[in-house]
């Protein structure tokens, strides 16, 4: 008997490795929902803090207050923000049918579909790692790859989510991710 | 008088972080503590406020949690408002000092991020140290958000505090699960904090002027009247706790109750579990009760003073009740939650079937289905008329 414990809630599950800043773009996007007017739940799955090691983090948006405590086993938008974890983990696994699959890799929609043979929902590629490597010289690519989640979904304006990335970056940082952001809200492929 | 909602801040904060900021702006005396994770950001978030010039306590780093609660019983001794926090093998490594904060009527506020107990280490959530400490003579209260966190560590200096209490209270959330977890807090401004709190006023200070000893020696001759009185203190909790909250109330809009009661009144199988499993299984009773299940949900909040009566009044006559805990008492009857439900209904006519489930230690996730694993098992229990005194669910066996 399928019961339905998240209603009302949209739920996000990230993976990414240690250190690329999986946590942080998972709270990120938690504080611009929160902004909008939500509740919201951003926490990550803690183990060992290896850098490297590949992490977990889950988000909860919600118009009501959220009363569930435990981890996110269906969720609607599965965000992989490190390309080679592809080949590590199936990203597909628990994601609703309708859900959305995001991914940080250079690959089409459509070759990832055949590769997890996802049918569903949405399935949005974006090229962080190159517009990370272009914009900021450094492999930040967690905030890009977002910005691919955020224009799919529309779960909260890419305005609300800059702005909370400015306000935790203040001066340069903060801009240079602005332009991530922006140009992978351009460059985001959804197929 | 309520606070007007432009003055209130809405922030995203983990339980540890809202905690912080509840002690921040408690207007401390002192704070000494000692790092343990998940508890450590509450005192690294205290220590920044502290080093930024945003509160006047002093801030003692010791070299253990010993020394941690020993340094707090001194300074609440001289009539100082003190908090600590630790968590699992901390807050064991202050055992002995537990007892002396309760038994010298300190009101110490000690706020806990729930941890198992090794070995094997392990830094995730369960009660072990909760359930290891609740014979020491602290006030026990466990919340289930990070509002919550919040809001009763507030309460908690008022509870602590009061005349009729003067007794350490611990407030707990669960380690990771809500320590870590950013949520929706809404901030009182700082002066209607500082306000509903109010200044400390005691009632026996050591003073080089009136000079007292504290804590002597009391053998056959008084240290049983000592321990009467311990009693007689912890039998005003409730009373005061419920004037305490009904002021919060007012200002805030907010209460939680000694337990918060979901559904129960014509419920025939209650889920009563503490921390932020009350707040899955309420969702859980939700779609139990569209299956056309009479499920309701006892969260308790305060676990010392245990809420006999009312708990047994609240239970009514429902035929099961399922007590889901994070805690194993070895070698006991059954486990310490269950325990206590056990008793306070023993003397009640309709008595129901009691199942105890221990479920999550060591941070294993407790997803709704485990529940509804639970609910099945009590109903057939129901059926059999009789439960197992307690067996565990969600692990290999």
């Amino acid at each position: 008997m399928a019961m339905d414990f998240a209603r009302g809630i949209t739920e996000f599950r990230w993976h990414g490795r240690g250190g690329q800043g999986v946590v942080t773009s998972n709270q990120m996007l938690g504080k611009a929902a929160l902004a909008e007017g939500n509740y919201i739940q951003a926490f990550p799955e803690f183990g060992p803090e290896r850098t490297g090691a590949p992490v977990r983090a889950f988000l909860r948006i919600s118009k009501a207050p959220i009363q569930v405590y435990a981890q996110v086993y269906h969720p609607d938008v599965v965000v992989c923000i490190d390309p080679t974890l592809l080949e590590v983990v199936n990203p597909t696994e628990g994601l609703k049918p309708e859900g959305t699959l995001v991914l940080n890799t250079s690959n089409e929609p459509k070759a990832i579909r055949d590769k997890f043979g996802f049918k569903g929902g949405k399935v949005v590629t974006v090229d962080a790692s190159t517009i990370a490597m272009e914009v900021m010289g450094r492999a930040f690519y967690n905030m890009p790859t977002m910005a691919a989640a955020v224009s799919a979904t529309g779960i909260v304006s890419v305005d609300t989510v800059i702005e909370e990335v400015l306000n935790r970056y203040p001066g340069k940082v903060g801009a240079l991710n602005k332009t991530a952001i922006e140009r992978a809200v351009q460059e985001a492929k959804i197929g | 008088m309520s606070v007007s909602k432009d003055k209130i801040k809405i922030e995203g904060l983990t339980g540890d972080a809202a905690i912080a900021h509840a002690l921040r702006q408690a207007d401390l005396d002192v704070l000494s503590a000692y790092p343990i994770t998940p508890q450590t950001i509450i005192v690294e978030d205290y220590q920044k406020f502290a080093a930024d010039g945003e509160v006047n306590a002093a801030v003692i780093p010791v070299e253990s949690e010993h020394s941690a609660m020993s340094a707090c019983v001194g300074a609440s001794a001289v009539g100082a408002r003190v908090a600590t926090a630790s968590a699992s093998a901390g807050l064991a490594l202050m055992w002995e000092i537990l007892y002396c904060a309760a038994s010298m009527r300190m009101p110490i506020v000690f706020t806990v991020a729930n941890r198992a107990l090794s070995a094997p280490i392990n830094i995730h959530n369960d009660h072990s140290d909760g359930m290891g400490m609740r014979d020491s003579g602290f006030i026990q209260l466990y919340c289930q958000s990070s509002q919550e966190a919040y809001d009763t560590t507030l309460m908690a200096f008022k509870l602590a505090e009061h005349h009729d209490v003067l007794l350490p209270v611990m407030v707990g959330i669960d380690g990771f699960i809500v320590s870590h977890n950013v949520e929706r807090v809404e901030m009182l401004p700082d002066d209607a904090a500082k306000k509903f709190v109010g200044v400390r006023t005691p009632v026996q200070p050591l003073d080089p002027k009136n000079p007292i000893t504290m804590g002597p020696l009391a053998l056959t001759d008084y240290y049983f009247e000592f321990k009467e009185q311990q009693d007689r203190a912890m039998q005003q909790v409730i009373k005061v706790y419920k004037e305490v909250e009904a002021e919060f109330e007012k200002l805030t809009g907010r209460k939680y109750g000694i337990f918060e009661t979901y559904k129960t009144n014509d419920a025939d199988i209650i889920f009563l579990a503490m921390s932020s499993m009350g707040g899955t299984a309420k969702v859980v009773a939700d779609v139990l009760r569209e299956k056309g299940e009479k499920v309701g949900v006892i969260r308790l909040k305060m676990f010392r003073p245990f809420p006999t009566k009312e708990l047994a009044k609240a239970i009514g006559n429902a035929k099961a009740v399922a007590v889901f805990e994070k805690a194993m008492s070895f070698g006991a009857a059954t486990n310490p939650l269950a325990l206590e439900v056990k008793t306070a209904l023993y003397g009640t006519k309709s008595r129901p079937i009691i199942a105890n489930f221990v479920v999550g230690l060591g941070g294993r996730d407790v997803p709704p289905m485990t529940f509804v694993e639970g609910f099945e098992k009590t109903k057939e229990y129901l059926k059999k008329g009789e439960a197992p005194l307690y067996e565990t669910l969600g692990v290999r066996k």
